[in-house]
């Protein structure tokens, strides 16, 4: 143990902090579309709108910022570089900076946010029961607004993050945000224009060593953020999770809000993380779909148009969270080498030590940590996780047993749970199964999930059937995860060693964290921290108990051991699946299309036959995340080439890997403690 | 208008009218007549010491060896000056020196109960004079001592000659003058009365192996005098002030040669009756020594024209432990690998005592004019003389106050209607017509001081106003700008009132690259702000900068810090903890660790870091070199 700690200790920040785990506090909720069901939303959407601002505002209209960046030294001077480079006159490429801007820039007009105010309150009670945000948070937003420039770092999950963000800030007569925003909304011409005069910024997705767009908007975000212009807002998962995990952090942006602080140009700037919890997420089947491979129809104002039929369906309660602003001078101090910038002139461009890149990413980890730690957890969420283990039916009155004990369970792992308390279990299991008919129903006291009753009929489409079917449940069951991975890694580890000695289970437990960081949030460079929580957690539940060398498994613990087991053994076994791909199939070089498309047809042949019954191994999702963690596992390696990433695969690794994924796969029952 | 009145010489001592060019030039002949300009007086003077004939005593000098006679024990400069409260509740400025004597500042008491939350209701009253038996006693080395009586040179034990050179004018230094007191003092003040005494001393100091601490004007603001704790040999304290002839002046060279324990006022009052000066004027030069300058690589106001104190010397005489160093010649500039000078130059008294230094020397110029100019706010007034800095047309001296800096002035205002009326008195009358645009809460002002014929002067004043209105500055009068310059001398003064009300508050210096200057005071200020605040400091501090010297490439920026220390059990250390805040707040945006006030004891811990680790070894092994037993045991730097 004491190599494993002396390991872990390269960061010093303590992450996981057992006493957040325990006291939650879910009734300071506030539900804002309960006024707006008794008051005229013209009204509300006429109403005064002053915010307060920044203390060292100087005010100035969105042009101002346009030619304050197009002038700026950042930008005049990548400007000139390229000039030299491309020998091409410098007003031309100025010319394409501005153009850039224009596309770039938002602009704010009290027309169009008024015009939001009405729309999206007749809109929202159409789709949500309640939007409930916690006050508290708002109250110290406020307070950070006025005090230091504020970064607003959402979690992704739907479209409607952004618009229902700022609708809530217009709500309590907050800042509007300017919001990072993928380009693909310019498709959507009159809505485009709209978000566009509502705040919204626009970036192109990929800007991939385009400098001059990378300038100009690095120095864009950065002019906005430090005259305290508005706050910033984007996501730090870079896209919308499809599987309702939490994304590994993208830094570019973080990066960018980021160096203005480092420079010192501002004297602190406030991070707030914020978990939007969708009892029901608008997109749900586009995203099944999706990781099935089915592409994604393009954002387009007819589409969303076509999308009017969701506004007949009913998407429960959201849950906005605002967390704690967190000081990033506060984060930095004591981190970060005194004066990285003091020898070379602010305004040209460096590459981040890797001091500051290691700072930047323990931050990101960070916010998605605390995001995760304030996500809402509804029934519904422990309903699917327990119907995923009970496929393809249930008995009702069995799964609103089952339902209880991980409720329980559930709160003791510290899962920020919204249960309906003033109903009985019976009815809360109900009603949460009547918002999610699409995805299972009761039919004769048994609780069925679609689709996935194995019918004759051609095996290709029912099987595409099913997949859609269990990614639909899993990407409510996957909430779960993030509250659970730690205990059932410890789980995991136990079994797979077989073993009670403190030091080989968590060596075990560390190869499997390292094995799922691409899939699960764990803070990089202390594993053994997650360790500790998952043991901490698992004897809180009396499952384990822990001796200076051993953990053994209680009598009692067995069952939940069990079932943290079957919770992940979809991952488990589809990262074997991948695996057994690539040593079966993999010879040459491959592209990372070739091998979603290898594993899945792999894959599917697999579930045709039975020899697995895991349909998750059919998502891009984990087909990417695997990827990623064979390279990082020195599996495969990953070559640049003109058209992309290629892939190959060692073989002697591989079979290495492979082996520790396989091998101790567990037969036994676990050790029982002899106690 | 300016012109007229620089003429009409307000009473300023401005070396204005033609007349006293003509009498310059009459000296200067005179002195043509007497002899060879450069007399070998004094070399002949101290090698009789045995027998000294009276006319080879110094000069007489502005402070006496029993400089408590004339100078605060436990404060600021002359005991007869001094801010006081008076019957009436009202601040008020004693004595006849300085030209506020005697004037009321009514103004001045609302000013601190609104700012710093001061009240006269609340005094905290230092002991009234230093009682003896507190003072550590002397513990002398007496081999040293027998040896020290057959030279002659003048020594004292008492306790309180000893505890006046136990210190500088750091915070924490007063304070415990005013209510405690320090743990080591210097056992024994010696007086050598020319650079082979001092040779003799430190030949007696190596034998003896006791530690040397030099001693020049005492004006330090960096620990650089106090004694190590824990230093367990006899500590000396080697007092220049006795070395403070003018050896000779060389008008063919512009060169004089001078004793390094002279004062700064002397200097240039002496070197005034021959029509020169060296324009070497630091805000303490009533007390500091040209020793000390060298030693800490002082600055001058106005060194935009005579430069700063390593651009002035020309050659220096130094005794070590090893023997003396000097350059064989006064060449202008030398190839001769790493200049000698800047060895010594900010060697902090560590290496050896600055005996004699030739100093350049300029004709007193023949005109001076203040001037000053308002900005909307500070950022355009850095702008301005980022703008000046570049034309490389700076004023002898050019200073920017920021906002609460200029409002603080404004609490100086006395009450007899003079050139004393305030800054924002003065301003009035403008204002209706010209600074309607300016918010009284955002303006700054920035003070000049210009020097040289009076043609020039009017030239080079019109195309620094000219550069000002282009950043939104206008003109605001020569008396505002002379105000400030004659507040400076003053300035000093008021921290000792202020400890007489529970208000504590120090300055501390930088300089920093210009596009760092402004993110830099904004976020110093606030640092200060946040750690007064979280170290439970119940009002605001008064923080505030100004920026005091421009460069080619940067600026040097001034901070003060005050703030009122009631409810709080250990000021100085709360002190100390923000001021240091501060400092890393200084590094992290780019800011050096001092322009002039130096290292000493109090910023050694930044030391390295701000000159890399061979750097600090280059330093460490010259020492290990020219002081092995390290007889200049005060510590500072290393
Ligand atoms: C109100 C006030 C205003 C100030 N304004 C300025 C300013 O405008 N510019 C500026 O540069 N500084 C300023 N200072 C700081 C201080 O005056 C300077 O550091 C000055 O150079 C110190 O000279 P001193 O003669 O008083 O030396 P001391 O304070 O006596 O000594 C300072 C250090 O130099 C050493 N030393 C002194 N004499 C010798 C010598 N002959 N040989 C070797 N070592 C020696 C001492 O051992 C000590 O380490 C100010 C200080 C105060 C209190």
């Amino acid at each position: 143990m004491a190599a494993a700690v002396a390991g872990g200790t390269r960061r010093g920040t303590p992450m996981y902090s057992q006493k957040n785990l325990t006291s939650k506090k879910k009734y300071d909720f506030e539900d804002i579309l309960e006024e707006r069901r008794q008051s005229s939303d013209l009204r509300y959407a006429m109403r005064c709108y002053t915010p307060v601002v920044y203390k060292e505002l100087s005010p100035c209209k969105p042009s101002a910022i346009k030619t304050i960046v197009l002038h700026s030294e950042q930008v005049q001077y990548v400007i000139r570089e390229l000039s030299k480079e491309m020998g091409e006159s410098p007003d031309i490429i100025q010319e394409e900076a501005a153009e850039i801007l224009d596309e770039m820039g938002h602009s704010m007009h009290m027309g169009a946010i008024r015009f939001f105010a009405f729309t999206l309150s007749k809109l929202f009670k159409c789709l949500f029961k309640s939007i409930c945000v916690n006050e508290e948070g708002i109250q110290k937003l406020q307070q950070a607004i006025q005090e230091h420039p504020v970064v607003l770092l959402p979690s992704h999950r739907s479209y409607v993050d952004f618009l229902l963000l700022s609708y809530v800030l217009y709500t309590y007569d907050l800042a509007l945000p300017v919001i990072a925003a993928g380009i693909d909304f310019l498709g959507m011409k009159v809505v485009g224009e709209l978000l566009r005069k509502s705040g919204a910024f626009f970036m192109r997705r990929t800007f991939g060593g385009n400098r001059l767009y990378w300038a100009v908007f690095a120095e864009y975000v950065k002019t906005v953020l430090k005259n305290g212009y508005a706050p910033v807002e984007f996501y730090l998962e870079g896209t919308r999770s499809r599987t309702a995990k939490t994304l590994v952090p993208k830094f570019g942006l973080l990066n960018i809000v980021m160096d203005p602080f480092l420079k010192r140009e501002v004297f602190d700037i406030y991070l707030v993380p914020i978990s939007i919890s969708y009892e029901r997420v608008l997109e749900e089947s586009l995203y099944a779909h999706e990781l099935l491979g089915v592409p994604k129809p393009k954002e387009s104002t007819s589409g969303l148009l076509k999308a009017r039929k969701i506004l007949n369906e009913n998407f429960g309660k959201i849950h906005m969270y605002f967390g704690q602003p967190l000081s990033l001078r506060t984060l930095a101090a004591g981190r970060i080498n005194r004066c990285p910038y003091n020898l070379v002139p602010r305004h040209i461009p460096q590459k981040p030590s890797e001091e500051i890149q290691e700072f930047v990413s323990d931050v990101a980890y960070k916010i998605e940590l605390l995001q995760i730690e304030n996500m809402v957890l509804s029934p519904w969420i422990l309903i699917s996780a327990v119907l995923l283990q009970n496929l393809p039916a249930i008995n009702f009155e069995l799964l609103v047993e089952k339902t209880l004990w991980l409720k329980g369970l559930t709160q003791c792992f510290g899962g920020f749970l919204d249960w309906p308390d003033n109903l009985c279990a019976n009815k809360a299991v109900r009603s949460s199964l009547s918002l999610h008919t699409n995805i299972a129903s009761l039919v004769n006291g048994q609780v069925v999930l679609h689709d996935t009753v194995m019918g004759p009929g051609a095996a290709e489409e029912t099987i595409f059937k099913q997949a859609l079917s269990v990614l639909l449940c899993g990407s409510y069951r996957n909430q779960l995860l993030n509250v659970f991975v730690r205990p059932a890694l410890v789980a995991l580890a136990l079994q797979m060693t077989h073993s009670s000695r403190k030091e080989e289970v968590y060596s075990s437990f560390a190869f499997w964290l390292d094995v799922f960081s691409d899939e699960f949030i764990f803070f990089p460079g202390v594993p053994v921290k997650d360790f500790e929580e998952g043991c901490y957690l698992l004897t809180k539940c009396d499952a384990i108990q822990i001796t200076p060398q051993q953990i053994f498994v209680t009598e009692k613990g067995s069952t939940v051991i069990s079932f943290l087991m079957a919770m992940f053994r979809p991952f488990v076994e589809g990262y074997q699946i991948i695996c057994r791909y690539l040593s079966k199939e993999a010879n040459e070089a491959f592209s990372e299309k070739q091998f979603i498309f290898g594993v899945r047809s792999f894959a599917s042949q697999l579930l045709k036959t039975g020899g697995t019954q895991y349909y998750e191994v059919l998502s891009s999702d984990m087909q990417k995340n695997a990827l990623a963690a064979l390279v990082r596992l020195d599996v495969a390696k990953r070559t640049k080439k003109s058209d992309g990433f290629t892939y190959s695969v060692s073989k002697e690794a591989l079979i290495k890997t492979a082996g520790m994924f396989e091998s101790r796969i567990p037969v036994r029952k676990p050790i029982v403690a002899r106690l | 208008m300016a012109a007229a009145a620089g003429d009409s010489g307000s009473g300023s001592g401005v070396a204005s009218s033609s007349e006293s060019a003509a009498r310059r030039r009459l000296r200067i002949l005179s002195g043509h007549l007497r002899s060879a300009p450069e007399t070998h007086l004094s070399a002949a003077l101290c090698r009789g010491r045995a027998a000294p004939p009276v006319s080879s005593e110094s000069p007489p000098s502005t402070l006496p060896k029993r400089r408590q006679e004339v100078l605060k024990w436990n404060g600021w400069g002359y005991n007869d000056s001094k801010f006081i409260f008076n019957k009436k509740g009202q601040a008020e400025f004693t004595g006849k020196r300085y030209r506020l004597g005697g004037t009321v500042l009514p103004l001045l008491r609302e000013w601190i109960e609104k700012n710093l939350g001061g009240s006269l209701e609340h005094k905290s009253i230092p002991r009234a004079s230093l009682n003896i038996s507190d003072v550590p006693p002397s513990v002398t080395n007496e081999e040293f001592l027998q040896d020290l009586k057959t030279t002659n040179i003048s020594y004292s034990q008492d306790p309180e000659d000893r505890i006046f050179r136990a210190h500088g004018h750091c915070l924490h230094e007063l304070f415990l003058l005013r209510e405690g007191m320090f743990k080591r003092v210097p056992d024994i003040v010696v007086w050598p009365g020319c650079h082979d005494d001092v040779v003799t001393i430190i030949e007696l100091a190596c034998k003896h192996n006791v530690c040397v601490i030099p001693f020049g004007g005492g004006t330090s603001v960096s620990s650089a005098l106090e004694c190590p704790t824990d230093e367990t040999r006899t500590i000396v304290s080697l007092d220049t002030s006795q070395m403070n002839r003018i050896h000779w002046v060389d008008e063919k060279n512009l060169t004089a040669h001078v004793e390094a324990g002279i004062v700064g006022q002397d200097l240039e009052r002496r070197l005034g009756e021959s029509g020169y000066c060296t324009g070497h004027e630091p805000d303490s030069m009533e007390f500091s020594t040209l020793g000390g300058w060298v030693a800490t690589r002082a600055s001058g106001m106005k060194k935009n024209i005579y430069g700063n104190i390593e651009d002035l010397v020309v050659h220096i005489k130094m005794v070590t432990p090893r023997g003396v160093i000097e350059k064989n010649c006064q060449g202008p500039r030398m190839s001769t690998g790493p200049d000698i000078h800047h060895f010594i130059l900010g060697s902090e008294g560590t290496l050896g005592v600055v005996t004699e230094v030739t100093i350049k020397i300029r004709p007193v110029p023949e005109y001076q004019k203040y001037g000053s100019v308002v900005f909307p706010n500070f950022e355009r007034g850095v702008a301005c003389l980022r703008e000046v800095a570049r034309q490389r047309c700076a004023p002898a001296s050019i200073r920017l106050m920021d906002n609460q800096q200029f409002q603080f002035g404004h609490a100086l205002k006395p009450q007899v209607a003079s050139i004393f009326t305030s800054l924002l008195d003065g301003l009035k009358k403008f204002y209706i017509t010209k600074f309607k645009g300016f918010d009284p809460n955002l303006l700054c002002v920035a003070t000049l001081l210009f020097e040289g014929s009076r043609e020039k002067v009017l030239q080079h004043e019109k195309q620094v106003y000219d550069i000002a209105a282009k950043f939104g500055g206008l003109a605001a009068g020569e008396d505002n700008g002379q105000r400030g310059y004659m507040l400076t001398f003053v300035i000093a003064y008021l921290r000792d009132l202020g400890m007489d009300y529970y208000l504590i508050g120090e300055s501390f210096e930088t300089s920093a690259p210009w596009d760092r200057v402004l993110d830099l005071c904004r976020n110093v200020k606030e640092r200060i702000v946040k750690e007064c605040k979280e170290r439970g400091v119940q009002f605001p501090p008064f923080a505030t900068c100004r920026v005091t010297q421009t460069y080619d490439a940067g600026a040097c920026v001034y901070f003060y810090l005050g703030f009122n220390y009631r409810g709080i059990s250990d000021p100085i250390h709360v002190y100390e903890e923000i001021e240091s805040a501060a400092r890393e707040e200084i590094l992290a945006n780019g800011g050096s660790l001092s322009h002039h006030h130096g290292v000493g004891k109090l910023r050694k811990q930044w030391l390295k870091e701000s000159i890399s680790d061979v750097g600090f070894g280059m330093l460490r092994s010259l020492k290990q070199y020219v002081d092995p037993s390290n007889i200049f045991g005060n510590r500072n730097l290393l």
